[in-house]
């Protein structure tokens, strides 16, 4: 192979096109052109140390996702052309879209400004390539998921407006306020938390056990864009690790820091994901894995090696780890429950899983499914044959901190929530857990300015007093069409058609349109 | 603790209670009854009495609950932001001592929920 | 306690060379099949040598060229020419 020996080393180009293309400035002092450095507390002593495992040069990064769009969207056509959305297992799953486009694309877009943003304030070299390119990347999985799902927008409702959604609607509040908290936080920190925490730790929850149900459930477009996006996880998985590595060799004051930052941002993550265990266990119609599974393989192992490396640098496992893993064996279920008796509130359908889908559930959580949450579903199931499905009608209490209502349970005791409340400066504020309790004790400054969606209602912010014109004025939410329950509802009729079942009602114009 | 930033750094919180237009907000949570996934957040009047506010606000959310039928608020368990709590029907929100943001708890012995599952 | 490395790539017509050459080089390392992804998984350590991917695939291959498949990884990372690896060091 003596044509290889001509190439140059993949060391010695990354070291050309990257490290030596950088330089000290002359005319103006270091501090002054980066001004975020420091007041976080980290103390960086030599970035030369930053490691790139990946070595990746612009050049060789434009050929690679130049092939990767070509792929992804060599197959959306075929999708689009073939009418894929009718090979889909059930249009329940679609509901998991509408979520994931609300809930999750814009974060991508979040991240994208993030990485752009924190890449422009490191002044070492290293760091500021792989944030630049992980900004690139984040934009792209932004824009490839909604290329992917406006094939679905023909077909079906409550993904007509998904940025003004995520800006507005209650349950969206959850992941734009982490994304919020990250953002406004300093560099290292926005790395410990989205770099590290999340895509580190746990986005292999949402994209790989869920992508693969995707692919499960007939969704070719999903899955195609989903570990698209995903091949790019690999260098943002290994920018988590070598930041927290970096950090942590620098200088020993910076363990404490980073530590209390993996605290936060684990418990911040484990949170918004809850989200995605609920879309696991009761949005996929063919089951791949339950949550409960997902989290030992992606958290409990994964994350217990992880925590085993990183322990000769004096970094413990997160505080509320304990808690979190207790937690595997309910939250899927108390969220589901949430999201049924608000349904009247959301771009999305909720339904009774079926008698084989609750047999399932009560395989897989043997200890709490039959015991705790059976009797509730049971229950409403009866109330929705009767014709008087269950809506709660009042608002819920919210999280000061994650923003997710107060619904989750004492870890040893699922029968009692596990609210928290204390004063600070004459006010009151709420918590779901002492891992959110901590997080605003910490910062209270930070968090008493926490735009909580139902607080917003009551003060009269959101163009109307009742709930109905919350949800169709300020949400852009079509009452009747996007929301309530979704055995009668539009998508299902629509669906029933597709099926040959029945014939189309004459209120179905989306698919003429 | 404090935020760490480049300048004096400070907030005002967004839920004040003259934010509310003089209405207040008070939570209920009704122990081990979680098909009410969270505490109840109400908005009330500060000089609304306590009777009309559990007969006027409370008894119609938990209406859609079996337990609610035998429900008999003299013979709860209150508790107001922790501490044991005996309601005076007459008084008002704000003369109960029940402050913006507090919340009431309500223990039911006997009432445990859907076939005693705290739903 | 055991301490995995992972890697997970998309169930696609490269990645079966891949997978091939993972499991030759890396005896004590199970290979999983999901839906539409395969995860390999291995006690503490994972390698990838270009040379064996090559007699696989039967070509000039780089190993950066493991990027189009990849889904996600589980360990620290040692790319240069010849190899790409994962590895707990604790």
């Amino acid at each position: 192979m003596a044509t290889k020996n001509k190439k140059l080393s993949l060391k010695d180009k990354y070291q050309y096109l990257t490290r030596d293309m950088a330089w000290e400035p002359s005319y103006q002092k270091k501090e002054d052109i980066f001004p975020y450095e420091r007041f976080e507390g980290i103390k960086i002593t030599d970035w030369d140390k930053w490691e790139d495992p990946f070595r990746l040069t612009m050049d060789a990064y434009w050929k690679y996702q130049a092939e990767k769009e070509k792929k992804l969207y060599a197959i959306f056509d075929a999708f689009a052309q073939n009418n894929g959305h009718q090979n889909i297992s059930d249009a329940r799953y679609v509901n998991a879209l509408k979520l994931f486009l609300t809930g999750v694309s814009p974060l991508e877009y979040g991240a994208f400004q993030g990485y752009a943003k924190v890449g422009r304030h490191f002044s070492g070299a290293g760091a500021r390539v792989a944030c630049q390119m992980q900004s690139i990347d984040e934009l792209r999985h932004v824009q490839t998921q909604i290329h992917a799902m406006s094939h679905y927008n023909k077909h079906f409702n409550g993904l007509h407006d998904f940025a003004h959604m995520h800006d507005r609607v209650w349950f969206l509040s959850v992941p734009k306020s982490f994304f919020d908290d990250a953002r406004s936080a300093g560099p290292f920190e926005f790395l410990t938390a989205i770099s590290f925490s999340f895509e580190y730790v746990l986005t292999n929850l949402l994209f790989v056990p869920f992508m693969s149900g995707a692919a499960y459930n007939g969704d070719m477009a999903t899955v195609t864009f989903g570990f698209s996006a995903q091949s790019d996880e690999a260098r943002h998985m290994t920018l988590g690790l070598e930041v927290i590595k970096f950090m942590l060799e620098q200088h020993e004051d910076n363990v404490p820091i980073v530590q209390r930052w993996i605290d936060k941002w684990f418990w911040r993550g484990y949170r918004l994901l809850s989200l995605v265990s609920m879309m696991m266990d009761y949005m996929l119609p063919n089951k791949v894995m339950s949550w409960k599974d997902a989290w030992e393989v992606y958290y409990e192992q994964n994350g217990g090696a992880l925590f085993r490396d990183l322990e000769r640098y004096g970094i413990r496992p997160p505080k509320y780890q304990d808690d979190a893993n207790k937690g595997k064996h309910h939250i899927s279920h108390q969220l589901w429950s949430t999201f049924y008796q608000y349904s009247q509130a959301t771009n999305f359908h909720t339904w009774i899983p079926s008698e084989a889908e609750m047999n399932w559930l009560s395989e897989q959580y043997p200890d709490t499914f039959d015991k705790y949450y059976r009797p509730r579903f049971e229950h409403w199931q009866k109330q929705q044959e009767k014709g008087e499905r269950f809506y709660n009608n009042t608002l819920p209490q919210l999280c000061q901190v994650c923003q997710v209502p107060t619904l989750f349970t004492e870890p040893d005791d699922p029968t009692q929530l596990s609210h928290r409340s204390l004063v600070h400066d004459g006010e009151r504020y709420h918590f779901c857990s002492d891992g959110c309790c901590d997080i605003f004790k910490h910062e209270p400054e930070k968090y008493i300015q926490a735009w909580l969606p139902v607080h917003q209602i009551y003060q009269g912010n959101c163009e109307g007093a009742d709930l109905e014109t919350v949800v169709a004025k300020y949400y852009h939410i079509n009452i009747g069409q996007d929301n309530l329950e979704y055995l009668g509802s539009p998508d299902h009729r629509r669906w029933q058609a597709i099926k040959g079942n029945k014939p189309l009602g004459a209120d179905d114009s989306k698919d003429a349109a | 603790m404090s935020v760490k930033a480049l300048y004096p750094y400070s907030a005002e919180p967004k839920d004040l209670q003259a934010n509310f237009n003089g209405m207040q907000l008070v939570y209920v949570y009704w122990r081990k009854h979680l098909m009410f996934c969270s505490p109840f957040a109400f908005l009330a009047a500060p000089d609304m009495p306590l009777g009309d506010f559990f007969e006027q606000v409370l008894r119609p959310a938990i209406a859609a609950h079996p337990d609610s039928a035998g429900l008999d608020f003299s013979r709860v368990e209150w508790q107001l932001d922790d501490q044991p709590f005996t309601p005076d029907l007459a008084a008002s929100l704000k003369d109960s001592g029940i402050g913006h943001k507090s919340m009431l708890t309500l223990t039911t012995p006997g009432l445990d929920g859907i076939g005693g599952s705290a739903t | 306690m055991s301490q995995l490395a992972f890697i997970v790539f998309q169930d696609n017509d490269n990645a079966r060379y891949l997978v091939e050459a993972i499991a030759e080089d890396n005896p004590h390392a199970e290979v999983q099949h999901h839906p539409a992804m395969i995860r390999i998984q291995a006690e503490q350590r994972l390698v990838i040598n270009r040379h064996t991917v090559e007699e696989k695939i039967g070509r000039e291959w780089d190993v950066q060229e493991m990027l189009l498949d990849v889904i996600s990884i589980g360990g620290n990372v040692d790319e240069d020419d010849d190899h790409f690896i994962l590895e707990w060091k604790n």
